[in-house]
């Protein structure tokens, strides 16, 4: 996919259609696109975000938006950059620079079962995977999301998640590691839920993100439960910076997470998640 | 109407049991239902059952003096509850409520054990399915403690 601006290191400047509010913490920015034949991406990519002054953020795309035709952002806030572009607000400007990276196998997926592990905003990224598989809903078999969060008031596009369950039978299972007094349903780990679906191991293919311990564990379980190893895929997260290979900011092995990544299958990134110094 | 043999060789935990076994099991056995909010059991009292769930979903709570009590984990179809039925001095270490109507065989412990000591074989194969569920929440517990939602970005 070819990024907004020609020149992949100098950002496109986008308003602010809206800012939704998802969670205590965590906000989705719907950019007014730059040009509707621009804004195409890939389900998996990520931009470059940059509040002006304080710096830039790989964010993965969460979406596209209804409303403006342009692209969703899902952020959480947890440091300098993230809680200045939380400050932002509509009709405001930030600087765009993307979509980069490689996405999730969506094309490989087809006529496959698919389970999706996420954790966190780790459902942000996966988000356009499940819209992608809601419009072509016949092309896959069985598809599964299984959502992992902190708390009940942590869990991100509770709409979606009703949408994909009802309209599409996409089984939903969702938990959450502690449950409050009005919370009913599942409390412990996301990889518990995998015996609660229906799917062909050999003939799935599974796409996890979330924090990378709890992408190891995923990946552990889904392998216990018989799932190859190449139909594993895995969305890592590094402190990007140029976003095109240059900077080496985000190596990782001989990889680097903007170019090479965002989302790799497991085989060839796993010798070197076990590597503590990385 | 299914006997309480041909439910039990269908469930999860019991999947190619040997038929003589499914038999021993079969004798300490019966079948309970639990409305939702109904206590299953309660933390320090004898633990003197081993539940096998059929549906339903139960939580396991600790009550913490003067706090609200925190769901540690939930318990659902297809699964077992309790394992204090096996160890010294078989008290519960937690409660456990059911969050909606539960339909469960309740073995009773004390039979269990029993058979366990006089056939090792059958004891053998019993704690061969009850431990990695053990390890499994123990660590479902550890990856709790993490914390591993607390936080990813660091910009």
């Amino acid at each position: 996919m070819n990024p907004i601006n020609s020149d992949p290191v100098v950002p496109e400047l986008l308003k602010i259609h809206r800012v939704i509010r998802e969670a205590e913490d965590t906000f989705t920015l719907d950019l007014l696109p730059p040009d509707k034949t621009q804004s195409e991406y890939s389900p998996g990519q990520f931009n470059m975000l940059y509040a002006f002054g304080v710096g830039d953020v790989p964010i993965s795309i969460s979406g596209r938006s209804s409303q403006s035709g342009g692209w969703l952002h899902t952020i959480r806030e947890v440091g300098t950059v993230t809680r200045a572009l939380h400050r932002l607000k509509k009709g405001q400007t930030i600087g765009v620079r993307g979509p980069f990276g490689k996405g999730w196998p969506v094309d490989l997926a087809k006529g496959k079962d698919v389970v999706i592990l996420a954790g966190g905003i780790g459902l942000a990224p996966l988000r356009p995977v499940l819209e992608q598989i809601q419009s072509h809903r016949d092309h896959y078999g069985n598809v599964s999301l299984l959502y992992g969060a902190r708390m009940p008031d942590g869990l991100l596009f509770s709409q979606d998640r009703e949408t994909w369950r009802g309209r599409n039978g996409i089984q939903v299972k969702v938990t959450v590691d502690t449950g409050d007094r009005d919370w009913r349903g599942n409390v412990g780990v996301v990889t518990h839920l995998i015996d609660r679906v229906k799917f062909d191991s050999l003939q799935t293919i599974a796409m996890v993100c979330g924090p990378e311990v709890m992408m190891r564990y995923s990946v552990r379980e889904l392998q216990r439960f018989g799932v190859p190893t190449n139909q594993i895929f895995i969305s890592m997260e590094r402190n990007m910076k140029c976003a095109v290979g240059f900077c080496g900011h985000c190596q990782f092995g001989p990889s680097f997470i903007c170019k090479d990544g965002p989302v790799f299958d497991y085989p060839s990134i796993q010798p070197f998640l076990e590597v503590r110094e990385l | 109407m299914k006997s309480l043999e041909s439910i039990l060789a269908n469930h999860p935990f019991f999947e190619d049991l040997k038929k003589e076994f499914l038999e021993l099991i079969t004798g300490c056995a019966s079948n309970v239902c639990f409305k939702a909010g109904e206590f299953i059991h309660r933390q320090h009292a004898d633990a003197d059952r081993f539940y096998v769930i059929r549906q339903g979903k139960v939580a396991l709570e600790l009550c913490p003096p003067g706090r609200n009590p925190i769901t540690l984990q939930t318990v659902n179809e297809g699964e077992i509850l309790g394992w204090a039925w096996l160890v010294p001095p078989y008290h519960w270490h937690c409660d456990a409520q059911a969050v909606e109507l539960t339909r469960a065989i309740a073995l009773d412990g004390k039979c269990l054990r029993k058979k366990c000591q006089e056939d090792h074989d059958f004891g053998f194969e019993l704690l061969s399915r009850i431990l990695p569920i053990l390890g499994q929440r123990m660590e479902a517990t550890q990856i709790q403690l993490l914390d591993i939602y607390g936080s990813q970005q660091k910009n």
